[in-house]
């Protein structure tokens, strides 16, 4: 990805303007953008989901495949996470393999899921040690308007909500898969991700393409229904105070609360 | 091993072409008769022109960037601009999970894309510039090559570009023994041939021809006259999408 | 023979007229039929017909005035980035003559300037020049990105929109051919300024704009509607303005 430069000038007035405590699309510092959020989108996908956070807009679809397990983890499925930074969302995005910071986004999302221990692994083991369910899990970035991580988490957990996959029976040494016969993956956490920025000396919840582009430093944190944190990721190379941290836990409990809010009813 | 008691990937509702005694068609269509069309433009906010097009349970995303400035010299033509594409299918897009990135078939695809829309793009107003049309094909059911011209070709004009025409695609072929307009995904896989085309319908210059299968010359002639006859339809609904976006 | 009304939104590829008429900007001729080349608003004056594009990317032209940002900084030039496909160069003795200096010193990477088109040469290199009244480095304020072809709808007639919104607000504007558009003024201001040139944009192509502006303004001004204070209604002439 080719870095954009920000004209001096936006910077100034993005960094004066969260100096009083406002922002250009008049949003309060702790204020999420519009969010929406379908499910069962697509029908090719086991699960699916469209979640749009502002103008940022990921398309996420779930694929399970019978595999095998990992040898030291032989009795509990697979969950692999995927993403792409596609080359339409951005005009700074290019074709090719996933650049580092798309490998980010998608490792972020995935401890988020895995930590926060969204999916009952152990549910999904078939034949222990031989057969298990693999769930990938493909976050597709079509319009990128600041704010990927949480829109990602978001985007995931909602398409592994969605997911059903086939149910399966073993005769003898074979697994008989049944597509008639499909059962919802055993979703058992709700975690989400929020996402801080700093600019100057505030943090800023939600950040918008401009505020992204001229952050100092960023803070995701992952926080699970009861308000415990699974999986956080500091990011920008401007560091933080422990003042900083505690301040951004604080506000991600609160507003992943109301982040819950746009998931659909299980 | 793994046994697996009904395949996903034939389809579920669509049943099997062996089994349709009938004359119509696996999924209830006539010949002559097009899955149900849905186009919109503008649905993107950071490209500079955006198309979403669904046809049947095919769902295609496009984008266009330019023109713009070209990075790569040796691509670089003096008197006009080039045009490139990606076509990219999700892996989300099929029955068993497609692999990530560029292979033959999307490199190929990518390349008759850029070809079909070559013609219809007034490229010697922007010399020494690039044209970058990126299709994402969000749900594959058969047809998708198609679907992604005729949305790009919404999402260019959508973008300011001056064009000739806009390009509309859309294939015909043989299945269960008949000549079809728009074949599915079941039609595609059991039928006898496939014939993709895209064309400029005010002219009726012909600017993608693909064709696999086998026909007479005569059911060749016939399969022609369906897509060019489904190309019309489906540019009537192009020119619909780009008129909803302003209210008109 | 017409085949469509004045002003109505065209597509390319769409007949607009048989037989005896001119193609104007936006068309082309095709036999003996004027067709459309874009998505835009017909606009026929005696027997030619054009098409007021609703979306394009801006082309330099000797004479504009652009707002361009510092990209790059090379040997005895700046690079910028002009929001084309084409990007400029200024040369450092555009700015200090003959004199040798440091050229970082005076621009940056990420500076945003005022500046003219001075030469398009064949090979699409964008000479651009400071030399005028008003052209030079910004300082503060905030930018607008809009549609390089709703500059004129933007200024207005005899710039009668910019001047409103400039009066209303207080804030300096200076808009570039280019689509970029300067605010500078209290940031409560800039943001006002920002909306109405949004609106602005996406309305370019219906009428009665003017006054749904001003009326808009009033009311993000929290300004009573007083109906003395509107001018008598301006004549809806979107037409006349794109088209320029």
């Amino acid at each position: 990805m080719v870095q954009s430069i920000v004209p001096e000038i936006i910077k100034e007035s993005v960094v004066n303007l969260i100096q009083n405590k406002e922002r250009a699309d008049g949003r309060a510092l702790d204020q999420y953008r519009e969010i929406s959020l379908e499910t069962g989108i697509l029908n090719k996908a086991e699960g699916s989901a469209r979640v749009k956070i502002g103008k940022t807009q990921i398309v996420v679809g779930t694929k399970p495949q019978i595999g095998e397990p990992f040898p030291d983890t032989p009795n509990v499925g697979v969950l692999i996470t995927n993403s792409e930074l596609l080359p339409m969302a951005a005009p700074n995005f290019e074709p090719g393999p996933p650049d580092e910071r798309s490998v980010e986004l998608a490792r972020v999302t995935d401890r988020c899921i895995r930590e926060g221990q969204v999916i009952d692994l152990e549910k999904l083991a078939i034949i222990p040690g031989k057969k298990v369910w693999m769930i990938f899990l493909d976050m597709h970035i079509v319009d990128y308007d600041g704010n990927l991580f949480d829109a990602a988490v978001l985007g995931s957990l909602a398409a592994l909500m969605n997911t059903k996959i086939p149910s399966t029976t073993i005769e003898g040494d074979e697994v008989v898969v049944d597509h008639e016969k499909m059962v919802p993956l055993p979703v058992k956490e709700q975690p989400l991700m929020c996402t801080l920025a700093k600019i100057g000396k505030e943090l800023v919840v939600d950040p918008s393409l401009e505020e992204d582009d001229v952050l100092d430093a960023r803070i995701s944190i992952g926080v699970r229904v009861d308000g415990s944190i699974c999986a956080m990721q500091k990011g920008g190379s401007v560091p933080l105070t422990r003042e900083e941290i505690l301040n951004a836990v604080g506000i991600a409990q609160e507003k992943t609360k109301e982040l819950r809010k746009s998931l659909p009813k299980a | 091993m793994i046994i697996i008691l009904t395949s996903k990937s034939i389809g579920e509702n669509k049943g099997s072409l062996i089994t349709s005694g009938t004359k119509k068609r696996p999924d209830g269509r006539a010949f002559d008769e097009m899955r149900p069309l849905k186009i919109e433009a503008g649905v993107l906010e950071r490209a500079d022109g955006s198309a979403y097009l669904e046809i049947g349970d095919n769902k295609v995303l496009a984008a266009v960037y330019g023109p713009r400035e070209l990075h790569v010299r040796r691509l670089l033509k003096p008197n006009m601009a080039i045009l490139r594409c990606r076509y990219n299918m999700a892996p989300f897009s099929v029955g068993d999970r497609k692999r990530p990135g560029p292979d033959r078939r999307s490199v190929e695809i990518s390349k008759l894309t850029a070809e079909a829309l070559n013609p219809s793009v007034f490229l010697e107003k922007f010399p020494r510039s690039t044209i970058d049309i990126f299709i994402e094909v969000l749900q594959a059911e058969g047809g998708t090559r198609c679907a992604g011209i005729s949305a790009a070709s919404v999402a260019l004009a959508d973008a300011g570009i001056p064009m000739r025409d806009m390009v509309a695609a859309c294939a015909a072929g043989k299945s269960d023994g008949k000549v079809i307009m728009d074949l599915s995904e079941v039609e595609d896989k059991e039928g006898e041939a496939d014939v993709p085309i895209a064309m400029m319908p005010r002219t009726g210059d012909i600017t993608l021809l693909q064709m696999d299968g086998h026909l007479t010359s005569s059911e060749f002639e016939q399969a022609l006259d369906l897509a060019i006859k489904g190309c019309k339809t489906i540019s009537e609904e192009q020119k619909k999408a780009i008129k909803n976006r302003y209210g008109d | 023979m017409l085949l469509v009304e004045d002003k109505q939104i065209v597509v390319p590829g769409e007949i607009l007229a048989e037989g005896d008429y001119h193609s104007g900007r936006g068309t082309f001729k095709e036999v003996d039929k004027i067709c459309s080349s874009l998505v835009g608003l017909v606009a026929v004056r005696d027997k030619k017909i054009s098409v007021i594009p609703l979306q394009s990317k801006y082309i330099p032209k000797r004479g504009d005035v652009v707002i361009g940002k510092i990209s790059d900084i090379r040997f005895s030039m700046w690079n910028l980035d002009i929001n084309s496909p084409y990007s400029g160069i200024l040369p450092a003795a555009e700015v200090f003559g003959k004199d040798k200096r440091e050229l970082s010193r005076a621009f940056d990477v990420g500076d945003v300037l005022f500046l003219r088109v001075v030469d398009v040469d064949e090979v699409k290199k964008v000479k651009l020049g400071l030399k005028g009244r008003g052209l030079g480095k910004f300082r503060g304020g905030i930018l607008i990105y809009i549609t390089p072809t709703k500059v004129p709808r933007l200024i207005g007639k005899k710039g009668s929109m910019i001047n409103m919104i400039k009066d209303q607000t207080r804030c300096e504007v200076v808009v570039g051919q280019n689509g970029i558009v300067w605010v500078k003024g209290k940031p409560e201001m800039e943001r006002v300024v920002q909306k109405v040139v949004k609106t602005i944009e996406e309305e370019a192509h219906t009428s009665g704009l003017t006054d749904r502006i001003r009326d808009m303004l009033l009311e993000l001004l929290g300004k009573n509607d007083n109906k003395d204070e509107k001018t008598t209604k301006e004549e809806d002439d979107f037409k006349e303005e794109l088209i320029q």
